[in-house]
């Protein structure tokens, strides 16, 4: 009932994405006029939240300067975060709340906006009931803000579906370290890296994903340590890799079986630490019995050999750590996969110590904070379980209210969409969140958002998804906003609200907080700044798993940051979890986890031979609602490109720079082709970062791992042909300013950069 | 900065561009970077490789230059042209042996990597080398080279007969002494004395 209330490509050129490639007042007002101040925070992209500083002036952010000081990343940083600014004084920035109108959107007031918003989810819950309102959230957000969407879903609004884009992010590690662990959260500290004897990758492109942590790996190979990388594709860090293990895409469970199984073939296990620390050793044994590395190097086209060479690197070192990403995830068995990641660090005895470990890499700016607090559908304030008497108790006693008002778990966000198409939502209010480009099977999630009676948006840039709105209520930027996140190691940490938000664009907690006082619920959200929300916070996780209770901003900023968990406040934090051998489990063990084979959900067969297989790019971040719109980094990789090797590529006439149809079950879209041989001959890959026309995700399925619910983005079935044209999005879909294809491979640097 | 110097470790880079994206940064040149990174051969390898200016004892771009805009500070560090002397002429940019200056054409100026003389003159590390991820540039002190590197720095370079010394060292591996980049080191011709 929701279509674009204009075509797509009047939309994009009203409000973008346009590219900016220059600072508010321009380069000579940068030369000359002085700055007000720098504030140190952090990036506002990915999980390793690299310290920076913000250059101030006039109230906007105009430039950066490297904070060395930080640990992490002593200053050093990636093409998103020195380019990040360009945000500020953006064309495409929404400076007022918008509502839907025949000839496209409209101004309106703040008012009108939210009296508006309110009633709507008012009428819908009246008419259809409480649940057929949902509530998407993001993991970009600060934590106080996670916190808040959380407790909105529950207390303002009182529906069970509250989920967030986290669930296309770390929920598979999530649930495998809950499982075997009893907590989620990374184990290490990124220092640990470096004194380890043996990196293994898996399903991480480091490089181009968390492209600091490369400098952990580097100096970990300066000690002597040697580094394995398993991967489909040869990424930048398999450039000094010791090993590579080019495995074919979804056969990671078979390739982490089969170095179990050498590992336990050859008695590299530790004994000791199984039988004093573990339980459930046998069975895993067992069941590693039939994963022989003949059968997994049939399996993963991994050589046998090259198996036997990691298992016994990784079973004959005194610390090995395992890195571990989204390439594990992303599949129907995404959990399995990071539960044998965590069998091999357990039957090795490589946890708990520096140096040893697994380590979850966690994408998302606050992917880590934004998962803690509340605003996953199963989930209350410090990791704690919707569904635990006890701690229903204690979040209903610090939110007010009685404990059986809080609802039970709600869907996850595809089951959300799933939920939409079958009528059962009818409203759906989302924030931090690009679905359209985002989520699997691109069209399914359209069909969707035209269904919903109403869809309520908070974001700063008009992306693909708020084009459907009803409403879209201008929000802030990471800078706009004070409040903590939570690093990919565990490390909370402090973001500083640098400039104020601009024209009549509000903070975001402000409209939340609003909406609240609209729907009758003003005496559960009394709060009047960020740091009201994070001491409430602090409350509700007192006594859970990801306990902050002892964690202040002003202990953040004298410390640089401070591990949770930390129950008090003479509490040092906890950088390294599980010391000593002792694990969140009421028994104190960790717990090996039998994992199940199962074929991917998209499997490949005559008709659809190759493997597709999706991932990011250095200069893009996730669906590019903020990257898409900053000129050096569009420059930098314009559009996606077909990867593709020669052994695929030549006997179908294709060669770089061509037009070729990817087909799956789903749908078909053309890219160029770059034919390169630094990927598997069976497999092609395409970056997920762009819209329409160009959407990976149009191609891909809604298959869900059983428990983590995350979608299998890295494997889907396809055919490929030469196309005989360029498609319609060249036409329609580039934005002005990006360069029209045709320029054969990759180029970085052009002869003379910048505008 | 005293006691620092540039080492430049191309088998490090990982291809990022936040080298280039951050020395773009620089509000003395607006927006247009003094650094490049490309890859090899894309079709075989995801080996890139970072090119900056470095900085030679002798620079061939100010030998070659007509007007006399090539200047070599005490530090070591050779600048861009000046421009009021600059006359877009190129020679620079054909004669280095790096192949590292570029003409602006837009501008009518030769414009390259000076070590970032603004920051380093204030006690900052260059640009490119404290936001590097990656190590492929670095900015540090020689004994801590020393201390945590294996591969050697090595700044003389082998153009056929001309020998070049720079102030930027490359990592290259232990056993190396210099960087020979022309085939006749390598032809039977040259053991023969000719």
């Amino acid at each position: 009932m929701a279509e674009r209330p204009i075509p797509y490509e009047e939309l994009i050129a009203r409000h973008g994405p346009h590219l900016n490639y220059t600072p508010t007042g321009g380069w000579d007002e940068q030369r000359e006029k002085p700055l007000d101040r720098l504030v140190k925070t952090h990036c506002c992209f990915c999980g390793q939240q690299c310290g920076i500083q913000l250059k101030v002036r006039d109230n906007q952010v105009v430039g950066f300067e490297p904070w060395e000081e930080f640990p992490f990343n002593q200053g050093m940083l990636c093409p998103k975060g020195v380019k990040r600014y360009l945000q500020n004084g953006h064309p495409d920035r929404l400076l007022d709340p918008l509502l839907r109108a025949p000839d496209g959107f409209r101004k309106a007031t703040w008012d009108e906006s939210l009296d508006f918003t309110a009633r709507r989810l008012t009428e819908i819950q009246e008419k259809y009931g409480k649940d057929a309102v949902a509530m998407y959230g993001g993991a970009s957000l600060t934590t106080e803000k996670a916190y808040l969407l959380g407790k909105f879903a529950r207390v303002a609004l009182g529906t069970r579906h509250i989920d967030y884009n986290g669930r296309l992010c770390m929920v598979s590690a999530g649930t495998a370290y809950k499982l075997a662990f009893g907590v989620d959260r990374s184990p290490n500290p990124w220092s640990d890296i470096p004194k380890a004897e043996v990196i293994f990758v898996i399903g991480a492109n480091i490089a181009e994903c968390a492209p600091i942590t490369t400098s952990y790996i580097w100096r970990c190979r300066d000690q002597g340590g040697r580094l394995i990388a398993a991967d489909p594709r040869m990424t930048p860090i398999t450039r000094n890799a010791d090993l590579y293990l080019p495995l074919r895409p979804g056969t990671d469970l078979a390739l982490l079986m089969g170095i179990l199984h050498v590992i336990l073939r050859d008695g590299l296990e530790n004994r000791a630490f199984i039988a004093a620390h573990t339980t459930g050793f046998e069975a895993v044994a067992k069941s590693a019995e039939a994963w022989d590395p003949l059968t997994v190097a049939r399996e993963t086209g991994v050589p046998p050999d090259a198996i036997e060479k990691a298992a016994r690197w990784i079973g004959g070192a005194e610390r090995a750590i395992i890195l571990h990403a989204r390439g594990l995830e992303h599949q129907s068995k995404g959990v399995e996969n990071c539960l044998a990641v965590i069998n091999i660090a357990l039957a090795t005895g490589n946890i708990g110590r520096e140096g040893a470990g697994c380590m979850m890499v966690t994408g998302q700016g606050n992917g880590q904070g934004g998962r803690e607090h509340g605003q996953k559908c199963d989930q209350l304030p410090g990791q704690r379980s919707i569904s635990d008497p006890a701690a229903r108790e204690h979040v209903a006693r610090v939110w007010g209210i009685a404990p059986e008002e809080i609802p039970q778990a709600g869907l996850s966000a595809v089951e959300i969409m799933e939920a939409i198409h079958r009528g059962e939502i009818k409203g759906l209010l989302s924030i931090c969140f690009n679905p359209m480009v985002s989520l699997p099977d691109a069209n399914y999630v359209r069909a969707a958002l035209e269904k919903l009676e109403f869809f309520g948006v908070v974001d700063f840039f008009l992306s693909e998804t708020a084009q459907f709105a009803d409403v879209v209520l201008a929000g802030s930027l990471q800078e706009e906003e004070e409040g903590v996140v939570c690093s990919a190691e565990g490390r909370v940490i402090h973001i500083q609200k640098a400039v104020d938000p601009p024209g009549n664009a509000w903070q975001d907690s402000r409209i939340y907080i609003e909406l609240a006082k609209r729907l009758g619920k003003e005496r559960f959200f009394p709060y009047r700044e960020p740091r009201e929300i994070f001491a409430e916070l602090r409350e509700a996780s007192r006594g859970g798993v990801a306990d902050y209770y002892g964690i202040t901003y002003e202990r953040i900023d004298a410390e640089l940051g401070v591990f949770w968990p930390c129950p008090s406040v003479d509490h040092p934090g906890t950088p390294r979890l599980f010391e000593g051998g002792r694990f969140f489990h009421p028994d104190g063990k960790a717990r090996f986890q039998v994992t199940e084979w199962r074929p991917s959900g998209d499997p490949v067969d005559a008709a659809f031979p190759v493997f597709l297989t999706t991932g990011r790019v250095v200069s893009q971040y996730l669906s590019g609602t903020q990257t898409r719109r900053i000129g050096a980094l569009v420059d930098q990789f314009p559009r996606p490109r077909l990867e593709i090797h020669p052994r695929l590529a030549e006997p179908a006439g294709i060669a770089t720079g061509d037009w070729v149809t990817i087909t799956t079950r789903r749908d078909a879209i053309t890219l160029e082709a770059s034919v390169v041989r630094t990927i598997r001959p069976d497999t092609v890959f395409i970056a997920y970062h762009w819209p329409g026309g160009q959407s990976a995700n149009r191609l891909t399925h809604r298959t869900l791992d059983p428990r983590s619910k995350i979608p299998e983005f890295k494997v889907s079935a396809c055919r490929i042909e030469k196309a005989d044209r360029a498609p319609e999005w060249v036409r329609t879909e580039l934005p002005p300013g990006v360069a029209k294809p045709g320029r054969g491979l990759p180029v970085l640097s052009a002869d003379e950069g910048g505008r | 900065m005293f006691g620092y110097e540039f080492y430049l470790d191309p088998e490090r880079c990982i291809g990022c561009q936040a080298c280039v994206n951050a020395c773009a940064e620089c509000d003395t040149h607006k927006g247009v970077p003094m650094i490049t990174v490309d890859y090899l051969d894309r079709a075989h390898s995801i080996a890139t490789v970072p090119a900056i200016c470095m900085h030679c004892d002798d620079p061939t771009c100010a030998e070659v230059c007509p007007a006399d805009a090539i200047k070599k500070g005490e530090d070591g560090v050779v600048q861009s042209a000046l421009k009021p002397r600059c006359i877009a002429c190129s020679n620079c940019v054909l004669a280095c042996p790096f192949g590292i200056p570029k003409m602006m054409s837009k501008l009518e100026l030769m414009m390259k990597c000076d070590m970032c003389y603004d920051r380093t003159s204030v006690g900052k590390r260059p640009m490119c080398a404290t936001v590097c991820p990656s190590q492929a540039l670095s900015y540090v002190t020689p004994e801590r080279i020393e201390r945590e590197r294996r591969e050697k720095p090595v700044n003389v370079f082998q153009f056929g007969r001309q020998t070049v010394t720079t102030k930027v060292h490359m990592m290259l591996p232990p056993e190396e002494t210099a960087l020979t980049v022309d085939i006749v080191d390598f032809l039977w011709e040259k053991e023969a004395g000719e």
